[in-house]
C-alpha cells in the first residue's frame, strides 16, 4: 500500500535531512548501518515471526519468548555478535523491545559469575552457564523489602561441621519476589542473603543457589518456587517467588571473591564496597537510555497519527484540519518530542561517561565515582518519571484509539513503567543525589571548591559577599539563547539546594535527631534534586548542538532545545520567579515564545520522529505506522481478536439464549 | 461490614486477624468513622441500603471477581454476560427495581464488572429522542431483553466532533425505508460497548439525506444480529474491536452497514421527522438532548471517577501504614513508609481530592436536579451554564483523578504493578473515562467559550487583523488552562462552604477542615507559578504555603486511615491483595499469586527449556 498522503506531505516540508540526525543519534553513520544490518538479520528470519502478542494469553506469551530466547542465543553465537551493545540491539529486535525470562540469566547472573567469582567458582558454573546448561536468576528482593537492602530478610547461616552454609526464608515477608525469569525459567539463583558465621550477621553476601533439578526441572527439596501471578505488564517474563527451609549448598558456593569464609567460619572481610557502585551506575545509565527510547517510540507514534487523523474544524467550510494543526494538541506533544531528543543525548552522555571512567576504576582511581554514582541515581528518577508521565500523556494525544491496545502505547507504558521502582525507587534515588548536593553545599558553606556538575554552587558564596540581596538582584536572561538559559537553570538549582540545606538546618536547629530532620525536609530535598537534574538535561542538550555540523539539522535541534528549555520554565515558573531569576514580564515572554516555537517546529514535526529510525516491528503499533495507512490496518488487527475467533459467541448460546427465552 | 467478612483462605493463615500496625492506626481517629461515612452516603438510612445491596450482590458467587486477574478476554467477557443475566434474576429476587432506592448501588457493587451497560443507554436513547409510538413500541421489548441494544456513535475517524461522522442513512420514498451505508472506512462505527458480539439491535448516528439533501446527524434503530440464531443481518459486518487497556469484559465493537434497509418508522422522531413523501419536519426543542448528554457527564463521575480513585487511596494508604522500610532512627524498628514525608506529599492530596471531588459532585448533582426541574418547566435558561459546567468538571475531575490513581500506583513501589495489588486495573479503568463522553481538552475549550477569561487577549489578536477561528486557536492552550482554573476555583470554593455547614460534633469538621486547606494549598503548591505570575501571591507568602502544607500533612497522616475506612469499601469490593481491611498485605499476596494459572506446569518447558538446558538446541 502507497504511503498516506498527508505522511508524504509531512516529509516533503521537512527542512532538513532525517539521516542525518539519525547518524547523530546513533553515534556516527557506521553505527547506523551495523545497527540496520543488525535489525535485518532478525526481521528476515522466519524462525523470529509470530502472531500479534496482543491476542496472546499470558502462558502463549512466556512461551513465544522462551522460544525466541533460545533461538536468539544460538544464533548470536552462529553470527558472531559478541558486542555488547550490538548484542543489546539483536536482543531488543528479537522480542521487539519487551523483556524476555533469560534477560537476568544473561544481564544478571553471568556478569555476577564473571565480577564476583573465584576462578574455581568460574570453572564450575561459568561454562555450563555459557552452555545454557545452567540458567540463572539474581534474586535480591524480597516481599518486605526492595531498595532498601540492608532490610534484606533472607539468612545464609555457616555450618562448619558440614561446611554448609543454610538458607532459610524465616518470614513471609523475606520470601524471594520479583526477580525475572524466577518463576519457571531458572534452575539457579544468586541469592542475597544476611550472612551468619561464629553467631555474628555479617550482612548481605550473594550465594549460587541450584533450586530447579536439572533433568526433570521440579523444584528441589527445601525449595519452593513458582510464579507471582499476573502483573500489569512484562506478561511474558516469569517474576517469581522463592521461600527455602534450611536449604543446605557447599561452602564453595558462596561468591568468595572479595568477602570470604573459612572453612573454621573465619570471615574475611572485603577491600572496598565502592566497586559495586561501577555495576550501579552502569544499570542506571541504561534505564536513562530506555527513558528516551520509549518515549521517543510514544512520541513517533502520537506524532505520526496526529498527521493522518483529521477532525473537526478550524475555519467554516473548510476541510476538516489534521489534528496536529490544533495548537493543545501541538502543545501536548511537542515538549515531549523535545524531551525526548534531551534525553537520548543525556543517555548517550552518560554511557560514555561510564565507559571512559571505567577504565579508572579498573586501575583503583574511583575519585570520579561518588559524583557519577549520585548523578545517575538522580538522572534514572528524573528521566523515568517523565518519559512516564510524558508516554501517557501520548496515548491519551491519540483519544480513544491510543486506548486500544492495537496502538501499541499501552505495552510501551506498562513495559516501561516498573522502571520508577526498580533498581532503586525513584524518591529514594533523588533523596541520594540530595545527600551528595548536601554534602557539597557544606563543603562549599566551610570554604572549599566544589568541583564537576555542581560547581555552581561555588557561585553561591561569591553571591553572598556582595551587599544586595540576591532576590532583589535583576538577571539578563535572554530567552532566544540556550546558553543564557543554561544559566538561569543553574541559578534555579543553586536556590532550591541552598533553600533545601537551610530548612534542613532549621529542623536541626530546633534540636531534631538528624534523621528526623531529613524526613521533615525531604520533600525540599526531592525538589533540589530535581531543579539539579533538570539543569544538567539542559546543559547536555545546550552543549550537543555545538558537535552538530550540518546547519539545517542543528537550526532544528536549537529549536527543540530552546523548547525544551522553556517549557520547563514555563511549568516550573513558580520557581524562577520565586528566586528572582525571572520577572513576571520575562515569564509571559517565555510563555508566548513557547507558542511560538510550537508553530516553528510543526513543519519538521514528522521528519524529527521519522529520524529516531524505529521499524514498523519494533514500534509494534497500528497508529504510528511509517505508510501512515491506520484506519484499514486497524479494521485488519481487530479481525483478529480472540473474541471474533467464531461468528457467534458461545456466550450466546449459553447465557443469552436461555435467558429471552425465559423472559 | 469490612471487619465481619471472612476470607476463605483464612483456615490456616493470619488473613482475617488485623495487622497491628493497621488496628493502631484505627485506634487514634481524631472522628467517628461510622458518622463520615454516613456523611458521604447522605444519611445513615442511604448507608444501611448500600450495605444490604453489596452484601446481597457480595454472598452470590456469580458475582464473585475472585478469578477476574487470571481470567482471557473470552472468560471476562462470557463472564459478564452471566452475571447481566444472573442480575436480571437477582433483582427480582430482592425486589430491587430500576426506581427504587437501592439501583444505584448496584453497579458500585458490582463494580462495573458486567455487560449490558450500552442496553441501558439504547433505552435511555429511545426515551428521550424517540416519539411515544416508538417508546411504546421498543421500550417494553428491551424491558424484557427480548432485544439486546447498543448506542453507536463514535466511527473510526470520527469521535467528539459530531458532525464529522460519515455513516449515512437516504431516505428511499419508493419503499419509504432507510438505507443505511458505511461509504468508507473510517465511517465503520468503532469503539460501541456490547455491540461486539451481544447486541442484537443498536441506535446509530447517521447523516439523513433526503431528496439528495443532507440533514446532517440523526439517531436510527438497525436490527444488526437476528433474534433466532444471533448470526449476523444481511449488509451488516460486526465483530469485536480486539484488546484494550482494560474493559475485557466488554465486547466494543464495529460495525458496517452496506444498503441495510430499514423501515420508516425506525428513526427516531420526537424532534425531527421524515413524511412518507419526504418533507422534512423539526417539532419541538432540540436543546434537551445537550441536557442528555451533560447529565451523562455528570452521573458517571461518582461510579467511574470517584469510586477508583477512593478505592486506590483506600489501597496505598493502607499498605503504607503495613510496610515498614528503613528507618528513621537507629536502634528503633523500620518505619511505616506513610511516616516518610514524601509518601505522604504522594498520598495525602489525592485523598483529600477525593474528599473535595465527593462534594463537588454533590453540589454537581443539586445544581442539575434544580436545571431538570427548571426544564421540565420549559425553561432553558439554565443550559449553558450546566453545559459548560458539566464539561468543564468532567474534564478536570477525570484528569486529576486519573493522575491521582496513577500516584497511588507508583507509591505502592513494585507491588503496586502487580495485578493482584488491584492498582492497575483501577488505572487503566479510570483513565478511559478522560476520553469518552468527550475529549477532555475539547471539553476544557467548551468551558473556556463560555467563561472567555482570556477574552482581552482574543479581542487583541482579532483586531489585530488575525482572523477569528485563527485567533481562538493560537489562544486555546492559555484557555484549557483558564477553564481549569475556573473549575478548580468552584471545587476549592465548595468544599469550604460545605466544611462550615458540617455539624461541629464528632470531630468530623475538623478533619474536613484539614483536608480542605490541604487541598487548597496543593493548588497552589503544585501551580506555584500561576499565583506568583499574577502577583496574588509573593514570594514570601509562597514560602508560608510551601511550610503550611507540609505541616498539615503531617496531621492528616494520623486520620489517614479511618478517613479511608469511611469510603467502606469492601474488601471483595476492592480485591486488593495490598489494601484489604485487615492489612495482611504479604500473606495475602503470596496465597493469591500461587493461584496463578502459570502455576501450572506450562508446556513451555517440555518444549523449549527441556531442550535448552539439555543443550540440544539445534533440534528447535
Amino acid at each position: 500500500m502507497s504511503v498516506n498522503a498527508d505522511l508524504r506531505k509531512e516529509r516533503a516540508s521537512a527542512t532538513f535531512q532525517p539521516a542525518l540526525l539519525t547518524h547523530i543519534l546513533d553515534g556516527g553513520p557506521e553505527r547506523t548501518r551495523r545497527r540496520k544490518e543488525i535489525e535485518a538479520l532478525v526481521l528476515n528470519d522466519p524462525d523470529f515471526q509470530h502472531e500479534d502478542l496482543n491476542f496472546l494469553s499470558r502462558s502463549q506469551r512466556y512461551e513465544q519468548a522462551i522460544r525466541k530466547s533460545s533461538l536468539m542465543v544460538m544464533k548470536l553465537r552462529e553470527y558472531g555478535i559478541a558486542d555488547p551493545e550490538e548484542i543489546y540491539w539483536f536482543k531488543s529486535f528479537v522480542h521487539r523491545g519487551r523483556p524476555e525470562p533469560l534477560d537476568l540469566h544473561l544481564g544478571m547472573f553471568l556478569p555476577t559469575l564473571l565480577t564476583q567469582a573465584t576462578p574455581e567458582q568460574q570453572d564450575r558454573f561459568f561454562m555450563p552457564a555459557w552452555n545454557l546448561e545452567i540458567i540463572g536468576t539474581y534474586a535480591q528482593t524480597e516481599m518486605g523489602h526492595g531498595t532498601h537492602l540492608r532490610g534484606l530478610e533472607t539468612t545464609a547461616t555457616y555450618d562448619p561441621s558440614t561446611q554448609e552454609f543454610i538458607l532459610n526464608s524465616p518470614t513471609v515477608t523475606s520470601i524471594k519476589w520479583w526477580p525475572g525469569g524466577l518463576g519457571k525459567t531458572s534452575n539457579h539463583a544468586i541469592v542475597l542473603a544476611q550472612l551468619y558465621t561464629q553467631g555474628q550477621c555479617k550482612g548481605l553476601h550473594a550465594f549460587i543457589v541450584p533450586i530447579r533439578q536439572l533433568g526433570t526441572h521440579e523444584p528441589l527439596p527445601g525449595i519452593t518456587v513458582g510464579d507471582i501471578g499476573p502483573k500489569f505488564g512484562y506478561d511474558e517474563m516469569d517474576n517469581g517467588y522463592l521461600k527455602m527451609d534450611n536449604f543446605r549448598i557447599p561452602r564453595e558456593n558462596m561468591l568468595m571473591k572479595y568477602a570470604q569464609v573459612e572453612p573454621d567460619g573465619t570471615y574475611v572481610k572485603p577491600v572496598s564496597d565502592k566497586l559495586t557502585y561501577g555495576t550501579m551506575v552502569f544499570i542506571r545509565s541504561l534505564i536513562v537510555g530506555d527513558s528516551a527510547r520509549s518515549l521517543s517510540r510514544a512520541c513517533t507514534i502520537a506524532i505520526r497519527y496526529s498527521a493522518v487523523r483529521h477532525q473537526s474544524e478550524l475555519k467554516p467550510g473548510e476541510p476538516e484540519p489534521q489534528i496536529l494543526d490544533y495548537q493543545t494538541q501541538q502543545y501536548k506533544l511537542f515538549p515531549l518530542l523535545a524531551t525526548a531528543y534531551a534525553f537520548n543525548f543525556v543517555g548517550a552522555f552518560i554511557k560514555d561517561t561510564y565507559h571512559r571512567i571505567s577504565g579508572d576504576i579498573s586501575t583503583g582511581d574511583l575519585s570520579e565515582l561518588p559524583e557519577l554514582h549520585a548523578l545517575t541515581a538522580g538522572l534514572k528518577a528524573f528521566t523515568s518519571w517523565t518519559a512516564n508521565a510524558g508516554i501517557e500523556e501520548c496515548r491519551m494525544a491519540c483519544g480513544g484509539h491510543g486506548y486500544s491496545r492495537c496502538s501499541g502505547i499501552p505495552d510501551i507504558y506498562v513495559t516501561f513503567t516498573p522502571s520508577c521502582t526498580y533498581e532503586g525507587e525513584n524518591t529514594v534515588m533523588m533523596l541520594q543525589t540530595a545527600r551528595f548536593l548536601m554534602k557539597s553545599y557544606t563543603q562549599m558553606t566551610s570554604g572549599q571548591q566544589v568541583t564537576g556538575m555542581v560547581s555552581y554552587l561555588n557561585d553561591l558564596s561569591r553571591q553572598r559577599i556582595q551587599p544586595q540581596h540576591v532576590a532583589a538582584r535583576t538577571v539578563s536572561v535572554r530567552i532566544n539563547d540556550p546558553t543564557s538559559l543554561v544559566e538561569a537553570y543553574k541559578s534555579r538549582a543553586a536556590r532550591l539546594v541552598e533553600s533545601a540545606a537551610k530548612n534542613l538546618q532549621a529542623e536541626l536547629n530546633h534540636r531534631r535527631s538528624k534523621e528526623d530532620a531529613w524526613n521533615r525536609t525531604s520533600v525540599d530535598l526531592v525538589r533540589a534534586s530535581e531543579a539539579h537534574c533538570h539543569y544538567v538535561v539542559v546543559k547536555l542538550f545546550a552543549a550537543k548542538l555545538a558537535e552538530v555540523t550540518d546547519a539545517a539539522v542543528r537550526a532544528v535541534l536549537t529549536d527543540l532545545c530552546l523548547l525544551y528549555a522553556l517549557f520547563g520554565i514555563s511549568r516550573n515558573a513558580g520557581d524562577f520567579l520565586q528566586a528572582g531569576i525571572l520577572t513576571s514580564a520575562q515569564i509571559t515572554q517565555v510563555n508566548q515564545h513557547v507558542k511560538e516555537l510550537l508553530a516553528v517546529i510543526r513543519p519538521n514535526a514528522v521528519a524529527l520522529v521519522d529520524s529516531f529510525d524505529f521499524h514498523d516491528v519494533h514500534l509494534g503499533s497500528v497508529l504510528g505506522r511509517y505508510d501512515g495507512n491506520v484506519y484499514e490496518n486497524m479494521f485488519e488487527w481487530a479481525k483478529k481478536s480472540p473474541l471474533n475467533k467464531t461468528q457467534v459467541h458461545e456466550s450466546f448460546h449459553k447465557h443469552l439464549k436461555p435467558m429471552q427465552a425465559k423472559l | 461490614m469490612a471487619l465481619l467478612e471472612t476470607s476463605k483462605y483464612s483456615q490456616g493463615s493470619v488473613l482475617g486477624s488485623v495487622n497491628p500496625d493497621l488496628a493502631s492506626e484505627r485506634q487514634t481517629a481524631s472522628f467517628s468513622v461510622e458518622k463520615l461515612t454516613a456523611l458521604l452516603d447522605g444519611g445513615v438510612e442511604q448507608t444501611r441500603i448500600r450495605r444490604a445491596v453489596v452484601d446481597a450482590i457480595e454472598s452470590d458467587p456469580v458475582f464473585s471477581r475472585e478469578n477476574q486477574y487470571f481470567q482471557t478476554q473470552n472468560e471476562r467477557y462470557e463472564a459478564a454476560v452471566k452475571k447481566a443475566v444472573h442480575l436480571q434474576k437477582k433483582m427480582h429476587e430482592m425486589g430491587w427495581t430500576e426506581n427504587g432506592p437501592e439501583y444505584k448501588y448496584i453497579y458500585r457493587a458490582l463494580s462495573g464488572d458486567v455487560a449490558f451497560l450500552l442496553h441501558r443507554v439504547f433505552m435511555r436513547s429511545i426515551s428521550m429522542l424517540g416519539s411515544d409510538k416508538q417508546i411504546a413500541k421498543w421500550i417494553p421489548l428491551a424491558t424484557q431483553h427480548k432485544l439486546i441494544g447498543s448506542y453507536a456513535q463514535t466511527e473510526l475517524g470520527h469521535g467528539t466532533y459530531l458532525q464529522g461522522l460519515e455513516t449515512t442513512a437516504v431516505f428511499d420514498t419508493a419503499t419509504q425505508e432507510f438505507i443505511l451505508n458505511t461509504p468508507k472506512i473510517s465511517a465503520m462505527k468503532w469503539w460501541p460497548g456490547d455491540m461486539g458480539r451481544s447486541a442484537t439491535h443498536t441506535v446509530v448516528f447517521a447523516q439523513l439525506y433526503v431528496h439528495g439533501k443532507c440533514y446532517g446527524i440523526h439517531p436510527f434503530i438497525v436490527q444488526i444480529r437476528s433474534l433466532q440464531d444471533h448470526s449476523l443481518c444481511p449488509g451488516v459486518t460486526a465483530g469485536d474491536i480486539g484488546p484494550k487497556m482494560n474493559f475485557e469484559h466488554i465486547d466494543n465493537g464495529y460495525l458496517l452497514l452496506k444498503n441495510v434497509r430499514i423501515p420508516r418508522e425506525n428513526m427516531l422522531s420526537k424532534f425531527c421527522e421524515v413524511r412518507p413523501d419526504g418533507t422534512y419536519v423539526r417539532q419541538g426543542s432540540q436543546k434537551i438532548n445537550y441536557f442528555t448528554m451533560t447529565s451523562v457527564r455528570i452521573s458517571l463521575i461518582a461510579d467511574e471517577v470517584l469510586t477508583p480513585l477512593m478505592k486506590a487511596c483506600t489501597i496505598a494508604i493502607r499498605y503504607s501504614v503495613v510496610r515498614r522500610q528503613s528507618k528513621l532512627k537507629p536502634g528503633e524498628q523500620e518505619a511505616k513508609i506513610l511516616d516518610y514525608q514524601t509518601q505522604q506529599e504522594k498520598v495525602l492530596p489525592q485523598l483529600a481530592a477525593a474528599y473535595a471531588f465527593h462534594f463537588t459532585n454533590d453540589y454537581l448533582q443539586e445544581l442539575f436536579n434544580r436545571g431538570y426541574r427548571e426544564i421540565q418547566r420549559k425553561n432553558f435558561d439554565m443550559l449553558p451554564e450546566l453545559h459548560a459546567l458539566s464539561s468543564g468538571f468532567k474534564a478536570m475531575i477525570t484528569q486529576h483523578c486519573t493522575a491521582g490513581v496513577e500516584i497511588c500506583l507508583r507509591a505502592c513501589g513494585g507491588h503496586g504493578y502487580s495485578l493482584l495489588s488491584g492498582l492497575p486495573s483501577l488505572y487503566t479503568k479510570i483513565l478511559a473515562s478522560c476520553i469518552y463522553e468527550g475529549e477532555n481538552t475539547i471539553l476544557l475549550l467548551q468551558t473556556a467559550r463560555l467563561i472567555s477569561s482570556t477574552a482581552a487577549k482574543l479581542q487583541d489578536l482579532i483586531q489585530s487583523g488575525v482572523k477569528k477561528h485563527d485567533a481562538w486557536n493560537q489562544c486555546t492552550v492559555q484557555l484549557v488552562q483558564a477553564a481549569k482554573a475556573h473549575c478548580h476555583y468552584i471545587a476549592v470554593k465548595n468544599f469550604a462552604e460545605t466544611v462550615e455547614k458540617l455539624e461541629t460534633k464528632a470531630g468530623i469538621q475538623k478533619i474536613m477542615k484539614h483536608l480542605c486547606d490541604l487541598f487548597a494549598l496543593h493548588g497552589i503548591f503544585s501551580n506555584t507559578g500561576a499565583f506568583l505570575h499574577d502577583g496574588y501571591t509573593s514570594a514570601a507568602q509562597m514560602d508560608m504555603v510551601t511550610a503550611s502544607y507540609l505541616d498539615l500533612l503531617a496531621v492528616i497522616r494520623k486520620d489517614a486511615v479511618p478517613l479511608v475506612d469511611a469510603f467502606d469499601f469492601t474488601d471483595k469490593s476492592l480485591n486488593s491483595a495490598l489494601g484489604s481491611y485487615d492489612g495482611q498485605a504479604y500473606q495475602r499476596l503470596y496465597e493469591w499469586a500461587q493461584k496463578s494459572p502459570t502455576n501450572q506446569m506450562s508446556p513451555a518447558y517440555e518444549r523449549y527449556l527441556k531442550p535448552l538446558l539439555h543443550n540440544t538446541l539445534s533440534k528447535l
